[in-house]
């Protein structure tokens, strides 16, 4: 990918290794297992997505072959091989928000971003990112608020009640 | 206690029987432990201490408490199925993974009152014995994480978690275990597979009963976030009690969240069975949007076989026959079975007159296509495929031989998976073609080519 990336190149620190430990802490000793999505999730929140290395040290963390973690990453939707922008935007399209218009927001926020979404599919490249590598958006499944559609994730914050026509407004409130 | 106020547009409407909602958008609660101590918080934490927890076990038995997840199944039964001279460490999972389309309850609890939640996995880890619980979190709830954390915390520091729990002797701790935004997590059997970090595929039953062979091959019980906390309730009331509520065989409350094409869609909380469908539609949310009629309703999460507005249904057998307008169907769980579809999650999903079918379908299709776990030939191939033709379909691009391809395709998904799943993706599909067909078949054309230019390829490389 040739967009700039806003996300620090993978390191392990002590917070991280710190925040590691305290996941598999949840779990008992012998299934440390168990906590792969944990770290896969500390991982990505801190770097944006999960690459080779970021693969290969939370194996070797909780002592497994790198391709248990790596099928993990490439099964779930949830985790990403490739960095999205610094805004990444969630849009529900499932049947209530579709209902209430959640393509045509979709079709708005990247219409005002500058994202060509011409290439992307729902299986094998979810994620459109601007060429300016600020923004980036995705098609979730229901998001669960299906009464207050279309609604929307922007990283961790999510939105309700966001018609078309107010996509410009949401987007202000991440310019900067 | 003093009068409940809710925030100005959330107040309950007269029909509704609040307890599990109690507190949801209700004027200056919040979610701290402080707000909840003085709403008489743990109380029946303490009460549940001093009970047996074989006692605790047969109270939710009485109470006819139902699973809310989808299923339906009751709680307390499911808790039995603890082999009885298991000596392995039993796990309580609580699913909130919700995702079923259509369905949006457990998001509140878990946003608004997490101590609700806790309170009701301290009683159900005492009734089943488990010492170390699990919240299955999905991963769209990034803020639910972080409170519910807090709420552990908190619940904590007060030695409501952790060891010898008020003096009684009892442990427990729970922790937060997020997905990663699969659908299929919600089935209990990918869940378990989920949170030993694996690929979540669906365990085959039997002999994987999560209530003998589990989380790590241990006895694991998984009950919904709803059904949780309605355990807290039972022990309030008292089994016999809470039984009177809604009607026999369903009884208790129920959240049903309405969405769609009505003018106030949003969550209600009423007796199971109490409301029925007409009423639910056109006096609690206000009926079709100005101008528009009602079509068809999806009752209970998208994988609930769609009815249509002006069907008659015949229900009963021999002189208890009777036939009931869509509009008289109770809200409950049997009545609904017994109209050919679900009560499933209670997301229910309504379309006026202005919705094309096609579409609907398609994109219920896109969902299934895109959440199939891929364990299962008929279901990994037979959800793209359906995809691939109502696409056709809402491409104006089909023949009438589609929809027969179509139907046969669900047919030969259903009942062949490992877990439901197939019926999930295919019931949808065959509801929707059975009721709907006329209009589905004005779509497509004779003049279209039958064979898809990929297919035709294929059959080149073939002769």
């Amino acid at each position: 990918m040739k967009t700039q990336t806003t996300f620090p190149a993978f390191a392990i620190s002590s917070e991280i290794e710190d925040a590691a430990n305290t996941r598999i802490a949840q779990y008992p000793n012998d299934q440390k297992r168990s906590a792969v999505l944990p770290l896969l999730h500390i991982v990505q929140h801190k770097f944006g997505f999960i690459n080779r290395e970021a693969t290969e040290w939370v194996a070797q963390k909780l002592e497994l072959e790198p391709m248990q973690v790596h099928e993990v990453v490439s099964f779930y939707p949830g985790f990403r091989e490739h960095a999205p922008g610094k805004y990444h935007f969630r849009v529900c399209r499932t049947l209530s928000c579709a209902m209430a218009g959640s393509a045509e927001l979709m079709d708005r926020i990247c219409e005002l971003t500058g994202i060509d979404r011409s290439n992307s599919d729902s299986h094998h490249n979810p994620i459109a990112v601007s060429p300016c590598g600020l923004w980036s958006v995705e098609f979730a499944e229901c998001l669960a608020s299906c009464g207050t559609g279309p609604v929307c994730l922007v990283n961790d914050d999510f939105h309700e009640d966001v018609a078309p026509e107010k996509a410009e407004n949401l987007i202000g409130q991440y310019n900067n | 206690m003093s009068k409940i106020s809710y925030l100005s547009g959330k107040e309950p409407d007269s029909c509704e029987h609040r307890m599990i909602f109690k507190n949801i958008d209700r004027e200056g609660w919040d979610p701290s432990i402080a707000c909840y101590l003085k709403d008489g918080g743990y109380e029946q934490l303490r009460k549940a201490l001093k009970m047996n927890p074989a006692d605790i076990t047969n109270e939710v038995k009485i109470s006819g408490l139902r699973g809310r997840g989808g299923a339906g199944f009751p709680t307390g039964v499911k808790w039995g199925f603890i082999p009885p001279n298991n000596t392995k460490p039993v796990y309580l999972i609580c699913n909130c993974d919700e995702s079923e389309p259509g369905t949006f309850k457990d998001r509140y609890i878990v946003h608004q009152d997490p101590h609700q939640l806790i309170e009701g996995m301290l009683i159900s880890a005492l009734a089943i014995g488990a010492h170390t619980a699990y919240i299955y979190m999905r991963e769209e709830f990034p803020e639910a994480a972080i409170l519910m954390e807090k709420a552990i915390e908190e619940a904590r520091e007060k030695n409501f978690l952790g060891s010898d729990i008020l003096g009684s002797g009892f442990d427990l701790e729970i922790f937060i275990h997020r997905g990663a935004a699969a659908y299929i997590c919600g089935e209990e059997t990918g869940l378990i597979e989920s949170l030993e970090g694996k690929r979540p595929y669906p365990r085959i039953k039997p002999p994987y009963f999560p209530a003998a062979l589990g989380l790590y091959m241990a006895p694991t019980i998984v009950n919904n976030v709803e059904s949780i906390c309605h355990v807290k309730h039972i022990i309030e009331m008292g089994g016999a009690e809470y039984a009177k509520l809604g009607t026999p065989r369903n009884t208790g409350t129920r959240i049903l969240c309405v969405s769609g094409d009505v003018k106030k869609p949003g969550y209600y909380e009423v007796e199971v069975g109490k409301i029925t469908m007409g009423e639910l539609l056109n006096d609690v949310c206000g009926g079709p949007l100005d101008g528009r009629s009602f079509k068809a309703c999806i009752p209970g999460g998208s994988s609930a076989k769609i009815l249509r507005c002006d069907e008659t249904f015949k229900i009963g057998n021999g002189e208890n026959q009777k036939e009931l307008g869509f509009y008289d169907i109770p809200m409950d769980f049997d009545t609904m079975a017994a109209c050919g579809s679900m009560a499933g999650s209670g997301g229910v999903i309504v379309m006026d007159d202005s919705r094309k079918m096609s579409w609907v379908l398609n994109n219920i299709n896109h969902f299934y296509a895109h959440e199939s776990c891929g364990q299962c030939t008929p279901c990994r191939e037979g959800s793209m495929w359906m995809r691939k033709i109502s696409d056709r379909i809402v491409d104006g691009k089909a023949t009438p031989e589609d929809i027969q391809t179509l139907e046969d395709v669900a047919y030969q998904i259903d009942g062949r998976t490992v877990c439901a799943f197939g019926e999930a993706a295919s019931w949808p599909v065959e509801a929707m073609i059975s009721k709907f067909r006329d209009e589905l078949e004005a779509e497509t054309s004779e003049d279209n080519e039958y064979l898809s230019p990929e297919a035709k390829r294929q059959l080149k490389n073939i002769s």
